[in-house]
């Protein structure tokens, strides 16, 4: 097994909450307690909105969740270093990472629920909605770079991915494209090691990250529970593609605490012990270490961020069990941006096989 | 305050149903918005169920054990006001409790279906959003279609819990209907169930007089007795109870379903003396190479039939139905059925055909004795070519074995008994033993079956006459 620490593994905060210098501080020497606090923040809301929308599956009011229990520092950090012009294209765990874009808590379930077939409108957010086709998104973000190259902008597409998309061809071409064409792109690849019930270290023989410079890309090996050190690589990764260094590789190695979906039991397949020694590097807890150290986590701010994360909550909670049904002929909008003439027959067929239920005397019931 | 009713959702991408494991509330708790109420499991995970409502819990629907349809109440709850913290109340569909109540479980629940069947005739719609729904905070008089004890439930026991602070006596809904129709008061009775719950047999020995001492097992003998003048079998409390169908026996009979009626069986019977094979063993026993092994009339058996597949490969072939193809195996993974504390299990034993005598009979030791301590590998429960069940360690002779699904044919061997049979022109008293082979007749004509028998017949017959088979 591959080590979760060390000297490949940039590291800005101990699992004790120890913050360590480095050349990659000074990524982050901005980040003053104000900010730690906002990080800690964006976190406990994060895990507590997965914790909602866990239990909402659990009640029937949602089809499936999957939670990000673990995975909070890789997303809030990353997340957190990103401009708003930059464009996120993601997989279906990155609530976090929508979280900081801003998403609707709301639009954050919509498909969830069985409601939509897509959540949110990408260019409110600049965050494509998420892809479930595992790894696609990969070339969507490359395509998207290659574009912004040549419109002249220095903003930057994000891919997420997991460790199990890196098997994936799409991802591996997606690769070979964006180092081809220089494309402005970051492959921010959080390894939670399992891919479903595949441990990483069957797939990946040697650490992901040393696969990207096979590719021309430059890769960098973080510690996925360190909000800091993944908000540093981040940094580094966008100013170089601002910069036209093109393309680069992130992984941010961490663990998912929880179930892949909803619809998994992980302990069917995860030795107990793994977990317990995940918990002891929790990212929420060595921040609110860090915090404590320097006197920031007071009663409070913990009451402000607790009270923050039940009124997030409350407001998930509202909006799934409040949101309307969709309409019968809905599933037939926004299928094509023009008209189309299939489509209207379909559309007409619908219509009158649901109107040969009014006929028959069924009525609404 | 209003009745919320908590219907089983899908928990997990299309499944049908649940099965309770355990409650860790009460009825008469007081829950909070999301604490656990208990867990249940489904054929992908055990999880744990957090309540979607706050308010006090007023009737579980279901014990422990018991399989449940997604859909089908499983909690009720009396809430205060809309029941819902989140304010909710602007009638989306998921004013669900109160309005699933009203009408069958088909709208329960977004991702679940409920049990109902739809009624005969067109097909029923789905309401349209903002339909008239009935609102939350429905009065409990308009629940009247659910379930009889969400109605029965509040006035008395709440009120009961209120005043007097004390808990009830636990038990199960069905049990407390008994004991009601019965006239007796739960808190007289002493439950023998897990921690203190009243069962059903303990309502009923309180009412045929007998008192279950405090876990006195003891005591519960005269209960029985009491039963069994009653004209119900040995050991019997009641004249019928029900056992849910589930676990092994669930999965043992969609096995047997699933191969009685998509292999045609065909069954052939042979008995033959076996005395000449039984003398074989006596002498391998005393041998050196087998000093320590144990060597059994099944252990003969499951070479003679590796040797006779060779000439009658058929018996050890695949059906595949999807691809429409005889996968022809050309290796013996050999199923020994076995009957286990958990249920039937066949192990197999992988490349049987390349095994000595000796190899052979290690292995069939080895099967059995993990079998027996439930240490069976998942690996060794797949894959079987070909399988053999030994009836005669009951002291049976013949039947129809019903084949293992996907394989071609099972062998059943019978008990070794000493008979008067014809010998050498004369009657003598020999060992005999009936085998019984049924195959699938979609893949084994009925000559090739008939031949493969008397192959294995001729082998324990007259070991000798290997010689001219190999």
């Amino acid at each position: 097994m591959r080590s979760v620490s060390g000297e490949n593994l940039v590291q800005l905060l101990t699992p004790e909450g120890t913050r360590v210098a480095g050349p990659y501080g000074e990524w982050v020497a901005d980040i003053d307690g104000a900010r730690l606090q906002g990080l800690y923040e964006d976190m406990v809301v994060v895990r507590r909105v997965d914790q909602e929308a866990t239990a909402l599956q659990r009640q029937g009011e949602l089809a499936l969740w999957p939670p990000l229990l673990g995975q909070e520092a890789a997303q809030i950090g990353s997340g957190r270093a990103l401009r708003k012009d930059d464009f996120v294209f993601s997989s279906y765990r990155e609530n976090g990472v929508a979280y900081c874009r801003g998403v609707d808590y709301t639009d954050m379930i919509r498909v969830w629920r069985g409601n939509a077939p897509s959540g949110w409108d990408p260019y409110e957010i600049n965050m494509a909605t998420p892809q479930v086709i595992i790894g696609a998104q990969t070339l969507h973000a490359t395509g998207y770079a290659m574009a912004t190259k040549l419109d002249g902008a220095d903003s930057v597409a994000v891919a997420y991915f997991g460790d199990g998309a890196t098997s994936q061809g799409d991802v591996n071409e997606a690769m070979v494209f964006a180092a081809s064409f220089q494309a402005p792109v970051v492959f921010f690849c959080q390894n939670n090691q399992w891919a479903i019930s595949e441990p990483v270290t069957l797939q990946a023989q040697r650490d992901i990250a040393d696969r990207a410079p096979g590719f021309g890309i430059p890769s960098v090996r973080v510690d996925g529970n360190d909000v800091l050190a993944c908000m540093a690589v981040t940094r580094e990764a966008l100013e170089r593609a601002r910069s036209g260094g093109g393309p680069s590789f992130i992984e941010a190695v961490t663990y998912r605490m929880g179930p892949h979906t909803t619809a998994d039991d992980p302990t069917r397949y995860r030795d107990p012990n793994e977990l317990e020694d995940w918990k002891g590097r929790d990212p929420i807890d060595r921040l609110a270490n860090l915090l404590e150290a320097e006197g920031l986590l007071t009663a409070d701010f913990t009451d402000r961020v607790n009270a923050k994360a039940d009124e997030v909550a409350a407001q998930l909670r509202h909006g799934c069990v409040t949101l309307p049904e969709p309409g019968e002929l809905d599933v037939f909008n926004n299928v094509y941006t023009t008209p189309h003439s299939v489509l209207e027959r379909q559309r007409d067929h619908y219509t009158r096989y649901l109107a040969s239920f009014e006929a028959a005397g069924g009525g609404a019931r | 305050m209003g009745i919320k009713v908590f219907k089983l959702p899908d928990l997990g991408e299309g499944l049908t149903e649940s099965e309770i494991v355990s409650w860790h509330v009460a009825e008469g708790d007081r829950v909070e918005l999301n604490q656990i109420l208990g867990e249940v499991e489904t054929a992908k995970a055990v999880v744990e169920l957090p309540s979607p409502f706050a308010g006090v819990v007023t009737v579980l629907h279901e014990a422990p054990g018991s399989t449940v349809n997604v859909g089908e109440p499983i909690v009720s709850f009396e809430v205060a006001g809309s029941g819902d913290p989140s304010g909710n109340g602007t009638g989306g569909r998921s004013s669900n409790g109160a309005a699933t109540a009203t009408e069958g479980g088909r709208e329960a629940n977004l991702v679940g279906y409920g049990a109902q069947a739809e009624a005969a005739g067109a097909p029923r719609r789905r309401r349209r959003a903002g339909a008239a729904e009935p609102g939350a905070g429905v009065p409990v008089a308009s629940t009247a279609p659910a379930p009889e004890p969400v109605a029965a439930a509040p006035a008395q026991p709440a009120g009961e819990l209120a005043e007097s602070g004390k808990e009830r006596p636990r038990s199960t809904p069905p049990v407390r209907k008994l004991a009601r129709d019965l006239g007796i008061d739960l808190a007289e009775v002493t439950g023998t169930g897990e921690q203190g719950l009243i069962t059903r047999a303990d309502v009923e020995r309180f009412h045929t007089g007998a008192t279950a001492g405090a876990g006195e097992r003891g005591k519960e003998q005269p209960a029985a007795t009491t039963a069994r003048a009653g004209g119900w079998l040995a050991g019997a409390a009641e004249r019928e109870s029900r056992i849910p169908i589930k676990g092994m026996r669930k999965h043992t009979a969609a096995a047997m379903v699933a191969s009685a009626f998509t292999a045609p069986h065909a069954t052939s019977f042979l008995t033959v003396d076996v005395t000449p094979t039984m003398e074989l063993l006596a002498k391998l026993r005393d041998s050196r190479a087998f000093s320590g092994i144990k060597v059994t009339p099944l252990t003969v058996l499951a070479k003679a039939l590796c040797i006779a597949l060779e000439r009658n490969p058929s018996l050890n072939w695949r059906w595949d139905e999807a691809n429409q193809e005889i996968v022809r195996q050309n290796y013996v993974n050999l199923g020994i059925a076995a009957a286990t504390e958990r249920g039937l299990i066949v192990p197999n034993i992988k490349d049987a055909h390349a095994l000595d005598l000796r190899q052979l009979a290690l292995a069939l030791g080895e099967l059995t004795g993990a079998a027996r301590s439930g240490k069976t590998a998942p690996a060794d429960l797949t894959g079987g070519t070909i399988s053999i069940t030994n009836i005669g360690v009951f002291g049976i002779d013949a039947g129809t074995p019903i084949i293992n699904p996907g394989e071609a044919a099972i062998l059943a061997m019978g008990a070794v008994r000493r008979q008067p049979w014809e010998y050498q022109g004369g009657i003598a008293l020999r060992q005999v033993v009936t085998l019984s082979l049924s195959f699938d007749h979609r893949l084994v004509d009925g000559q090739q079956g008939a031949t493969f028998l008397a192959d294995v017949g001729t082998i324990l017959a007259e070991p000798g006459m290997v010689l001219t088979m190999v």
